[in-house]
C-alpha cells in the first residue's frame, strides 16, 4: 500500500519521480534466513530495508544490514537493542519497549486519577517466561508508586487450556484491576474466563496485550467490551486514519498494528529519499538522522531521531468500546473518554 | 473446600473432551498400531471446519456436529485410502512418517489459509452459566461433558454390537486371522482410520464454543490425548475415557493447589508413574 501511494502520486520526486520496487523475502521465523535474505536483497541492489516483525529478526536482519551500510526502517521489531546497539543505518518510528513500558504506568494513573481512583488493588496475571516473569515483576512495583497495591503475581503456562482457577482466585482475591501479561491465546482465553466466571472488575489493564486488536474486538465483543491496553495505535481522531482504515477494510483486511508499522517504516524511507535528493546509502542516512518526518497520522509530531529511535513517539492507552478500539489516553489524542470503571454486566 | 469442588467438576468437564480427543488416537492405535502423528494437526482442521460453517453458514457448533463428523470422518478415511495407506505400503514405520507428513501438509496449509492468528467464536450460550450451589459451571463445558460421554458409549456399542465393529477387533487382534474370514484389513484400517478422526470432528464442535482456533491449536491437545491413551492403555476406550477424566481432575487440582504454572507438572507425573508402575496403563493388557 505504502509503495502503491508513493508511486501513484510520481514517485521519488528529488530522484526524478523514481519508483519503488519491493524485494520481498519470508524469514520463516528464523533469524538466520533474515540475514541471509538482507545479504542476497543488498547484492540485488536495494537501497533500504523494512521488517522483520518479530524483534529476534529485526535484531539479527539489522546486524546484517549493517554490514553494507544499508538504511533500514524497522516496523513492529520493539526491543530497545535493535536500535540501542550503535548501528548508524537503523530508524525506528515508533516507541520501542523501554517507552511503551515507562509510559504505560502514568497513564493508568491519570486514567485512574481522574476517575477518582476506584483502582486500589490488583493482581498481575502473567506467562511464567522471561517475559511474563520480568515485566510482572516490574509492574508491581510500578502498580506501588502510583498507590495501587499489586495482591498477588499469578502465573500461568503457555499453553493454558482452562483458566477457571485463575479467574476463581481473582475472585476471592477481590482485587480492583486484573493487568494481563501473556500471549494471544491465553489473553483471549482468560479475557472470557473473568466473565464467564463473573468476577466484578474495576477493569482489566494489558501492556502490547498480546491478544488485544480489532479482530478481538469484532469476534468477542462482550469479553472484549471495556479491556484497556497500552499499545501503539494511531490518531483516531485524525481524518486520515479513517480513510487509511476504510482502504485497509476494503482490501479484506484488518487494521492491525502492524499494518501500521509497515505502513509508515516505508513512508519514512521514501521521504528520506526525498530528503536527501539521493539513493546514497551514506546521504540516506543522514537524511534519517536529521528526519523531521510527520507525514502520518500517529499519535505524536515530527520524528526526532537519537540514536535510531524516534524519542517524540509515544504508545497510546486503548479502550474497546462498543466494538471499536478507542484511544482514552493522552487527552490530546483521545477519540473517547475512557469507561473507567468498566460498565458492568 | 468451595477451591475443591470446583476443581474438581472443572477437571472432570475438562476431562470429557481430552478423552474424546484421546478416543480417535486410542482407536487408530488399537487397530493400526501406530501413533497417529496428525492427530493434532486434524484437530485443528475439524475446528477450523466448524469455525467456517459457523461464521459463514451461520451453524452453530452444536448443531454442525454431524456435518463436521462426516466431513472428518471421510477426510479420515480418504486420508489412510489414498494417502497414508499406498505411501505406507503396510510398513509401521512408513504409516508413522505418513501421518507426520500429513501433520506437516496440514499444519502450513493451514497457515496459508488462515495466518497464525487466533479465532473465538462467541455463540448465545458462550456465557451461560450453571449454578450449582456456589459452583457456576459453564453450559458449554457441561454439554461438552455430556456429549463426550454419549459419544464414547456410542463408539463402544457399535464395537461391541455391530457386525463392522466386530471386524474392526478381529483386524486389530489377528489381520492374517480376519482375512481367512473374508475381512479385508486394508478397508477395516481405512475405516478404523476414518471413525478415529471422526471422533476429532465432533471434539472441534465441542471445543470451538470454549475455546480458539489457530493453526496451532492441535499441539495444544495432542500432547495431552497422548499422555491419556498411554496412562489409559494404548488401545483402550474405557482407558482412554478414565484417562481424559482423571488428567483432567489432575491438571486442574494441580493448577488450584500448585498454580497453573506448577500445576501441568501434574500431568507428567502421573505418566511417568504409569509407565514405572504400569507400563500396560490402567485398562491395557500386556502382548
Amino acid at each position: 500500500m505504502a509503495i502503491a501511494d508513493v508511486n501513484s502520486t510520481g514517485g521519488i520526486k528529488a530522484l526524478g519521480g523514481a519508483k519503488l520496487e519491493a524485494l520481498l523475502g519470508d524469514a520463516q521465523g528464523r533469524a538466520e534466513i533474515a540475514a541471509s535474505l538482507v545479504d542476497q536483497m543488498a547484492e540485488a541492489g536495494a537501497s533500504g530495508f523494512t521488517g522483520c516483525f518479530a524483534s529476534p529478526l529485526g535484531l539479527a536482519a539489522t546486524t546484517a544490514a549493517a554490514k553494507y551500510n544499508i538504511p533500514f526502517a524497522i516496523d513492529s521489531g520493539i526491543v530497545d537493542a535493535i536500535t540501542g546497539r550503535g548501528l548508524k543505518n537503523v530508524f525506528r518510528l515508533f516507541p520501542n519497549l523501554s517507552m511503551t513500558i515507562g509510559g504505560a504506568m502514568p497513564a493508568l494513573d491519570s486514567i485512574n486519577k481522574k476517575a477518582g481512583s476506584p483502582a486500589k488493588t490488583a493482581v498481575v496475571v502473567h506467562e511464567d517466561g522471561e517475559f511474563g516473569t520480568n515485566t510482572a515483576k516490574q509492574q508491581a512495583i510500578a502498580l506501588d508508586a502510583i498507590g495501587i497495591k499489586c495482591l498477588e503475581l499469578l502465573p500461568h503456562a503457555t499453553p493454558t487450556r482452562d483458566f477457571t482457577n485463575i479467574a476463581l482466585k481473582i475472585k476471592a482475591l477481590k482485587p480492583d484491576l486484573v493487568m494481563i501479561t501473556n500471549y494471544q491465546n491465553e489473553y483471549v482465553l482468560l479475557a472470557r474466563t473473568l466473565v464467564q466466571q463473573r468476577v466484578e472488575l474495576v477493569g482489566t489493564y494489558s501492556i502490547l496485550g498480546g491478544g488485544f486488536n480489532l479482530k478481538f474486538a469484532k469476534e468477542a465483543p462482550t469479553v472484549a467490551e471495556g479491556m484497556i491496553d497500552f499499545n501503539h495505535w494511531y490518531s483516531v481522531k485524525n481524518p486520515r486514519s479513517a480513510a487509511f482504515r476504510k482502504r485497509v477494510e476494503d482490501s479484506g483486511n484488518i487494521t492491525t498494528f502492524e499494518v501500521i508499522f509497515g505502513y509508515f517504516a516505508i513512508k519514512l524511507l521514501a521521504d528520506a529519499w526525498e530528503r536527501a535528493g539521493s539513493a546514497d546509502k551514506e546521504r540516506t542516512i543522514e537524511a534519517l538522522s536529521t528526519s523531521t518526518f510527520s507525514d502520518h497520522f500517529m499519535p505524536y509530531g515530527p520524528t526526532k531521531f537519537v540514536n535510531g529511535q524516534n524519542t517524540g513517539s509515544q504508545a497510546v492507552a486503548l479502550q474497546i468500546q462498543k466494538g471499536d478500539m478507542e484511544v482514552i489516553w493522552p487527552d490530546a489524542f483521545a477519540s473517547k473518554s475512557a469507561m473507567f470503571p468498566r460498565p458492568r454486566g | 473446600m468451595e477451591a475443591l469442588a470446583a476443581a474438581l467438576v472443572n477437571g472432570l468437564l475438562t476431562g470429557g473432551v481430552y478423552a474424546l480427543v484421546a478416543l480417535g488416537l486410542t482407536l487408530i492405535y488399537g487397530v493400526l498400531h501406530i501413533v497417529n502423528f496428525a492427530h493434532g494437526s486434524l484437530l485443528m482442521l475439524g475446528m477450523f471446519a466448524a469455525y467456517l460453517l459457523a461464521t459463514k453458514a451461520g451453524v452453530d457448533p452444536y448443531l454442525g456436529l454431524p456435518l463436521v463428523v462426516a466431513f472428518m470422518g471421510g477426510v479420515g478415511w480418504g486420508l489412510y485410502r489414498f494417502v497414508i495407506g499406498p505411501v505406507s505400503r503396510g510398513e509401521d514405520r512408513a504409516i508413522l512418517l505418513a501421518t507426520l507428513g500429513v501433520a506437516v501438509v496440514l499444519d502450513n496449509l493451514a497457515l496459508v489459509l488462515f495466518t497464525g492468528d487466533t479465532k473465538q467464536l462467541e455463540t448465545g450460550l458462550t456465557f451461560a452459566m450453571a449454578e450449582v450451589g456456589p459452583l457456576l459451571l459453564s453450559v458449554p463445558r457441561l454439554i461438552s461433558f455430556g456429549v463426550s460421554i454419549g459419544l464414547a458409549a456410542l463408539l463402544w456399542a457399535f464395537m461391541a454390537l455391530t457386525d463392522t465393529g466386530r471386524a474392526i477387533r478381529a483386524v486389530a487382534k489377528e489381520p492374517e486371522g480376519a482375512k481367512l474370514m473374508g475381512i479385508r484389513p486394508e478397508r477395516i484400517f481405512a475405516l478404523a482410520y476414518g471413525i478415529g478422526i471422526a471422533c476429532l470432528g465432533a471434539a472441534a464442535c465441542l471445543l470451538l464454543p470454549i475455546f480458539y482456533v489457530s493453526p496451532y491449536v492441535g499441539n495444544v491437545f495432542v500432547l495431552v490425548a497422548f499422555t491419556i491413551v498411554v496412562l489409559g492403555g494404548m488401545g483402550s476406550f474405557p482407558g482412554a475415557m478414565v484417562g481424559g477424566l482423571l488428567i483432567g481432575v489432575i491438571e486442574s487440582l494441580g493448577g488450584m493447589y500448585m498454580g497453573e504454572s506448577l500445576g501441568p507438572i501434574g500431568i507428567s507425573a502421573v505418566f511417568i508413574a504409569a509407565l514405572l508402575l504400569r507400563p500396560t496403563g490402567l485398562f491395557g493388557v500386556k502382548a
